[in-house]
């Protein structure tokens, strides 16, 4: 047997094991699987946005200007007529695609940062661990509002800001995962048997790294959407006509008196995409962090 | 406990120096000229030129960075566009706003997430635990915008209890910013006090104790709680950043004079090193709480005593 082929074989008798214990730890506890449910109600409703919302998102009708939820308007109408359920409904395709994006970019670069540190250590363990330290030095939101300002206010830039202000959390939790796991038995074997580093790294390091690096992208993605909504709430990120929650928040707020369902069903949406997302998140520490199972 | 302080707060020296850099390093990137944001895109070449000599803007950056910083140092942090006025003062005027609002939002916090998770710790799995844990998440997950919106909605709106902003002398200006600010801290505070609590009355002395014949009363706050509460300490710390965060938001919705809504203020006016130096303020500030708690957290805790101490 070649040394690639008894690599395999240790990465697959891993993989298996470890597979079917989380997916019954995940199914067993009936708070994941409704932030699951809910979330994948979320998604679908985004995805297919064009097809459910009612009306397009930014089609404005003066004459029914702030009107109360109706059977015409399930959740009313905003202040330039707008459907606001149409709006919230392409709302959460944006606030999704900002979510995804920024922790995307949290993800790689956060986690290139860790597997290297973690990996090789020495010097560039000090100092990319030194540098992570220092972006932790800063609240993280406060990070992203200082990039948006030298940015200028766009939903790209805000993106990139809360992305970037992620990746000292991702590089920090891969860098002691891979610490952890390169310390086991198969990967010291990996290694005894002749492995290549690079094939060691991601054929062994890399997976079983994993479960906490899914559970951080799950939770930091709620992050993400609570911290892009709160600046384009501030005025900093999305622009008007764009419906983004924050800043339908932002601009209904005029009109709180008047029309508080404006205000109030947006902020419903973000609640209840962060807190199913952290049910999720919860439940995938339990499934995949064998210690907090136990 | 004197030389581990001390050994702490030289630690402190780097990162806030690699802050310095960072916070530096993002405001010189910005596009556009200093001096235009200064003195405006009609002033005539001449004064610009004189403004980018006097502020060291035709430095190479590195220059510029070792001049901020020792004006930094000697707590000069440049002066703000848009006023004219030193950026130190503005921060100093505006600090004890937010510094009373953080402090308020703390003890609110610890006063109602310590109790509520103890309360769910010793009641594990029954009705009160689940309400504690539905708070628990719905706290995490509410945004603090939206929460402010709602309370003045309902507060100052619907049933006219509370004034819906600004700060005057009086305690009902208080409340819902406070509430606001520190929902989720309170929530944070109960989710971890739950699971330290859990944790601590599992292990072998408290099992000893119950042996014993010591009164449950005695077990749950003399053993279990004091023990419980030390990783707590942290929790405060790391909350105290997301206190801060939360009130630039807080700030802007209530009209609160501090220095978050002086960062928006000055974000959206493009005024550069009012932008700086809140954001190193900041900094400085969550450095030196963490700082205290882990001070405090290796002071209550026996074992870390005896190993740093």
């Amino acid at each position: 047997m070649s040394v690639d082929a008894l690599d395999d074989t240790l990465v697959n008798e891993n993989g298996a094991r470890r597979g079917s214990r989380a997916t019954k730890v995940f199914l067993k506890s009936p708070r994941t699987i409704i932030g699951a449910v809910v979330l994948v109600v979320i998604v679908l409703a985004a995805v297919f946005a064009d097809v459910i919302a009612p009306y397009p998102p930014n089609e404005q009708n003066l004459r029914a200007r702030l009107t109360p939820p109706s059977a015409e308007h399930w959740l009313g109408t905003d202040h330039f007529g707008r459907d606001v359920l149409s709006r919230i409904i392409h709302g959460g395709r944006v606030s999704l695609q900002v979510g995804f994006l920024s922790v995307g970019i949290a993800l790689l670069i956060g986690g290139v940062m860790g597997v290297v540190a973690g990996f090789y250590g020495g010097w560039l363990d000090t100092a990319i661990s030194g540098f992570v330290d220092v972006l932790l030095a800063l609240p993280a939101f406060l990070l992203a509002l200082a990039i948006v300002a030298a940015l200028g206010p766009s939903l790209i830039n805000v993106m990139i800001a809360v992305g970037v202000a992620n990746v000292p959390q991702f590089a920090r939790i891969t860098r002691s995962a891979v610490l952890q796991v390169a310390e086991i038995d198969f990967v010291t074997a990996a290694q005894a048997l002749g492995s290549r580093d690079r094939r060691v790294m991601f054929k062994h390091i890399v997976p079983n790294a994993l479960g906490p690096v899914i559970v951080q992208v799950t939770l930091s993605l709620a992050g993400a959407i609570l911290a892009a909504a709160g600046l384009s709430f501030l005025g900093l990120g999305a622009q008007p006509p764009t419906p983004e929650w924050g800043s339908m928040l932002n601009s209904a707020r005029p009109y709180i008196r008047d029309a508080h369902w404006s205000v109030t069903f947006p902020g419903i949406a973000i609640m209840v995409t962060v807190l199913a997302l952290n049910m999720v998140g919860d439940g995938l520490r339990d499934a995949l962090d064998p210690r907090s199972a136990d | 406990m004197l030389q581990y302080i001390l050994r702490r707060i030289l630690l402190l020296i780097p990162i806030l120096l690699g802050v310095s850099v960072i916070v530096f390093g993002i405001m010189y990137l910005t596009p556009g000229d200093p001096a235009i944001l200064m003195l405006g895109e009609n002033a005539p070449e001449a004064e610009l030129e004189a403004i980018r000599e006097r502020f060291g803007f035709n430095e190479p950056p590195h220059v510029q960075y070792g001049l901020w910083v020792s004006r930094v140092v000697q707590g000069d942090l440049g002066r703000s566009i848009r006023s004219g006025r030193p950026v130190t003062s503005e921060v100093a005027a505006r600090l004890p706003a937010t510094a009373e609002l953080a402090i308020l939002a703390t003890l609110l916090a610890i006063a109602v997430g310590v109790p509520l998770g103890v309360v769910s710790a010793l009641r594990p799995n029954t009705p009160v635990d689940h309400v504690a844990t539905v708070m628990a998440f719905g706290g995490l997950a509410m945004p603090v915008f939206w929460q402010g919106l709602m309370m003045i909605l309902i507060f100052s709106v619907w049933v006219n209890w509370l004034p819906p902003s600004g700060r005057l002398d009086h305690w009902s200006y208080y409340i819902m910013p406070t509430i606001t600010l520190g929902t989720s801290a309170i929530a944070a505070i109960t989710r971890m006090t739950r699971s330290t609590m859990l944790e601590t009355l599992s292990q072998d002395y408290v099992r000893t104790a119950r042996s014993k014949g010591v009164s449950p009363r005695s077990i749950t706050y003399k053993h279990a709680l004091r023990n419980a509460l030390i990783p707590v300490v942290t929790v405060i710390g790391l909350q105290f950043g997301a206190l801060l965060s939360g009130a630039v938001i807080t700030e802007t919705i209530f009209s609160w004079p501090g220095i978050g809504r002086l960062a928006v203020d000055a974000i959206r006016s493009k005024d550069f090193p009012v932008v700086q130096g809140v954001v190193m303020v900041f900094a400085v500030l969550y450095a030196v709480v963490n700082l205290f708690t882990d001070v405090l957290y290796v002071y209550l805790d026996p074992r870390l005593k005896a190993r740093y101490v």
